[in-house]
């Protein structure tokens, strides 16, 4: 089969791309190395969608971040993923961190960035987050900054792209990609593919990727330099301690840390910004970085309780050197091969603004797209934990499987696990599972439905107990059977 | 909507004990609510022996203890909802529960008894640092794989915690064919029983590595399965005293870090919790701060030995059972204190007029000691000293005081003091 695009990589970009591009009549493909969408950087992150008024004006950062903060709001009831308009502060108290918030204000105005607002008085602050140490005295207000769930976000737009045509090939790691004519030629551990188009979003990899079709011309590729950033997730009654995404003043030392509730209600804390021992696959927890996020976070509220801390991790951002920007562009070496490389933050925010940039920068290349007629857009399903009283009644009335709830946690019942099981890309691991439905994501973090979902995967799918993974292929979860058994 | 005159949220030990001591006392009306398609709760994954020494005089295995009560239950007129979770509990004791027989129900009690156990903590709870890897378990879940589902989660084994879970676990996984490496605990004493500490550790020549901690944790690369635990020596603070680490090559970590009481529905139903125990703010009649709502077992106070559990279990029943017939009880409070040395106490506070004329405290102390006295006083006045020959955290101790003896007290506090 030829194929007209093929996309390398099921993040958060890649998967957004494939659900731009199965709204046209064209036949495309998603090579995923692992097992599951969304199994990277995207995984890993505050789960913000930033309003916009961070990246420098006139960078494509800034324009995407802007459309794509938009077109998140336009998606999430059409898709149905967990999101949030809370808004956002980045907070300040001294006469330095006054100036700086001006500033970001000033390039937010050119962001075009709606309903930017700075308070000026302490009392403004705390009126809308009480909870913020008393000497907070000015803050940047971002009324349209947002919230959601990076992998649900990603499992919707890869879930819309699959039921519109675009094929999904995971466990599929690229070995070598040639462009012989017009033709690419991209040998994977899944045989070979032939594409006219290939668009990279391998996020820490993409400079590896790259490489391999510029062949003998290597320095015309960019380097990624992994940073890394860890974090703490705080059981749900931390979630209510702060209102809106808390941003501290950002300083020659870093961001800072931010503090926001997550869709789910629980507290999100981090990250830090680790450049000197980060590797490009490196989700390492460090001692060390874990207390530079827990003491930096105590300068925006001292009155978070670590001690109701249910997980902590870490996530690779794939940061291009001396370069502060995306590198978004159709490679002039090798034609009709385009990067979509360095997203780092605000990469989340911009998502469904890649698929619409993918698509202007193909037909700049000259391809024809024509509009399909019976694009549908894939809702999630709505949690259980979600619905109202009578709609939990009702879904009881229509499946008996709602009714048997599996995570005590996070209240998921057997239904919505056999859902996701069954979704359009199904999940077949704990945490896939986990990804699709919540359950294991709660403070007692699987140790009551592991087991449960261990045993609903096993008879489900007629898998043999050691074909049970955790995550990723090979991830058994049990090594054998007990003496008696 | 359907009213009882006492439903019991948990069908484990407590949840068992607290409907035979309302049976027992009178209540004929009583629902018992288990999210479970069995009884009996943790007890059926435990099923090595040292339950039921104190309330049968016997020594039996968990599932063994579980039908005891179990059999007791059956025989009166407790209705039983298994596979039904309580979703909701509202302050006027409405509970919703949804099930996929029954669907979606809400049921008043005239009284309500909160038994819903406890669950372990995991590795966030501690933020031990290291590869975010599969192979890391909570030693319960380890247990529920092996001992109720048939799997060894691992074969080559560490343990983080000194938690009675723990202990078992690591002479379940040798009887197994697992090899367990090292138990590393972070406090300089065990916290589990010492009798665990023989029968489980030293018995199997598992060494015990006090005052250390997981400082590391090693994936392996194609897999992300634990590839090495690396543990260090703490100081004082229990910070890690770098240049001492020690590293096993394993492919499991089990946690048995402790146990929280699981109060999602209290917290529902607005019931205010003890920072310190975790568990609900009791009367001595195991009434929380809600009018007719009572909680028992390891949702109040984590519990040793299941035996205890039984026992306060029982008296919820029949403290329910005297609510149901006579009502609230107004009457002056004394509060309790957890004074030096003591890690909590419960009930945290006394009424002075109720029916019954004395009170058992339940505490725990801070740290082991020995050769201490453990003093009760009112006011600042002490009024009442026990000798103790030595105390540890992990074995809860309780006092009985006659109420006469605090007459006039707003306040008692309890302390450890050194002889």
């Amino acid at each position: 089969m030829h194929i007209d695009i093929a996309i390398l990589g099921a993040g958060i970009t890649g998967s957004a791309i494939a659900f731009e591009l199965s709204k046209y009549n064209k036949n495309v493909v998603v090579l995923e190395e692992e097992n599951d969408v969304s199994l990277k950087t995207t995984k890993a992150n505050s789960g913000i969608v930033h309003a916009g008024y961070d990246p420098k004006p006139g960078t494509k950062m800034a324009r995407l971040n802007v459309e794509g903060s938009l077109l998140i709001h336009e998606l999430y009831p059409l898709l149905n993923f967990h999101y949030e308009q809370i808004g956002s502060l980045v907070i300040g108290s001294s006469e330095k961190d006054h100036q700086i918030i001006n500033d970001l204000y000033e390039r937010g105005v050119q962001n075009q960035v709606r309903d930017l607002r700075i308070l000026k008085t302490a009392d403004e602050v705390h009126h809308l987050d009480p909870n913020l140490n008393p000497q907070i005295d000015y803050a940047l207000y971002a009324p349209t900054a947002g919230i959601t769930s990076p992998w649900e976000l990603c499992l919707a737009l890869a879930y819309t792209a699959k039921v519109n045509g675009v094929d999904f090939v995971f466990d599929c790691k690229v070995l070598d990609i040639t462009k012989n004519g017009d033709v690419f030629d991209i040998k994977t551990s899944q045989g070979n593919y032939q594409a006219t188009y290939v668009i990279n979003c391998t996020g820490t990899h993409a400079d590896e990727i790259y490489k391999m079709v510029l062949k003998d011309r290597q320095d015309e590729s960019f380097e990624i330099t992994p940073s890394k950033g860890e974090y703490y997730l705080l059981d749900k009654d931390q979630g209510h301690l702060v209102n809106h995404v808390i941003f501290q003043t950002p300083t020659e030392l870093g961001k800072g840390v931010l503090v926001s509730p997550t869709v789910h209600h629980n507290l999100i804390v981090g990250p830090d910004a680790d450049y000197e021992f980060a590797t490009k696959d490196d989700t390492d927890n460090l001692q060390k970085g874990l207390d530079y996020v827990r003491d930096s976070a105590k300068r925006s509220t001292d009155k978070i309780n670590f001690g109701s801390n249910i997980r902590n991790f870490a996530g690779i951002r794939a940061t291009i050197k001396g370069f502060d920007d995306f590198f978004i562009e159709e490679s002039k070496a090798v034609p009709h091969f385009i990067n979509f490389a360095g997203i780092k933050s605000p990469g989340l925010s911009c998502g469904p603004a890649f698929g619409k940039e993918a698509v202007r920068m193909l037909l700049l290349s000259g391809m024809n797209l024509t509009l399909k007629t019976d694009f549908k857009y894939y809702r999630l399903p709505t949690f259980f934990s979600n619905m109202t009283l009578r709609e939990k009644e009702e879904s009881i009335k229509n499946d008996k499987d709602y009714g048997q709830v599996i995570c005590r946690c996070e209240t998921v019942t057997l239904a919505e696990i056999k859902n996701a099981m069954h979704a359009p890309l199904p999940g077949t691991t704990i945490d896939a599972i986990k990804r699709r439905t919540n359950a294991g994501m709660g403070r007692c973090q699987g140790g009551f439905c592991g087991p449960k979902i261990f045993e609903i995967i096993k008879n489900e799918f007629h898998f043999s107990y050691d074909e049970v993974y955790q995550d990723r292929k090979g991830s058994k979860i049990v090594l054998e059977e007990t003496k008696g058994k | 909507m359907e009213t009882r005159d006492l439903v019991i949220i948990g069908g484990g030990p407590a949840g068992l004990a607290a409907a035979y001591g309302a049976y027992s006392d009178g209540v004929k009306d009583i629902l018992i609510i288990e999210r479970d398609d069995t009884l009996g709760g943790i007890l059926n994954q435990c099923i090595h022996n040292g339950f039921g020494l104190h309330r049968f005089k016997e020594e039996l295995t968990g599932p063994e203890y579980a039908d005891r009560y179990i059999k007791m239950v059956r025989e009166t007129s407790v209705e039983i909802r298994s596979n039904t979770m309580a979703i909701d509990l509202s302050d006027d004791k409405v509970v919703t529960v949804i099930s996929s027989h029954r669907g979606l129900e809400q049921i008043r009690g005239k009284a309500v008894i909160l038994a819903m156990g406890c669950r372990e903590r995991s590795r966030g709870a501690i933020s031990t640092p290291g590869a975010r890897v599969v192979g890391i378990y909570t030693a319960g879940a380890a247990q529920k794989y092996c001992n109720i589902d048939g799997y060894l989660v691992g074969k080559r084994i560490v343990i983080l915690g000194s938690g009675d879970i723990g202990l078992i676990m690591a002479r379940r996984m040798t009887l197994e064919g697992a090899k367990v490496l090292a138990d590393v605990e972070l406090c300089p004493y065990s916290n589990g029983l010492n009798r665990n500490i023989a029968q489980c550790l030293n018995d199997y020549d598992i060494p015990l590595y006090l005052f250390y901690t997981v400082s590391d944790i090693v994936s392996d690369e194609k897999y992300n399965r634990v590839k090495q635990v690396v543990i260090s020596k703490v100081d004082e603070k229990k910070k890690i005293i770098p240049g001492t680490e020690i590293k096993f090559d394993c492919d499991t970590l089990l946690l048995s870090v402790g146990l929280i009481p699981e109060n999602e529905l209290s917290n529902k139903a607005g019931i205010e919790l003890d920072k310190r125990t975790k568990g609900p703010v009791v009367y001595d009649n195991l009434e929380t701060d809600k009018e007719g709502i009572f909680a028992c077992g390891n949702v109040l106070q984590v519990h040793d030995l299941v035996d205890n559990v039984s026992k306060e279990g029982e008296r919820a029943g029949q403290n329910a059972s005297r609510y149901l017939k006579e009502g609230e009880k107004n009457s002056a409070l004394v509060k309790m204190n957890a004074g030096n040395g003591i890690g909590y106490v419960c009930p945290q506070f006394i009424r002075k007029d109720d029916s019954k004329d004395y009170v058992e405290i339940f505490f725990r102390v801070r740290s082991p000691m020995s050769n201490i006295r453990l003093t009760l006083s009112a006011n600042g006045k002490e009024f009442k000293s026990i000798p103790k020959i030595k105390v540890v955290p992990s074995e809860m101790e309780s006092i009985r005081i006659n109420k006469s003896e605090f007459d006039s007290a707003s306040e008692i506090t309890l302390e450890a003091k050194e002889n």
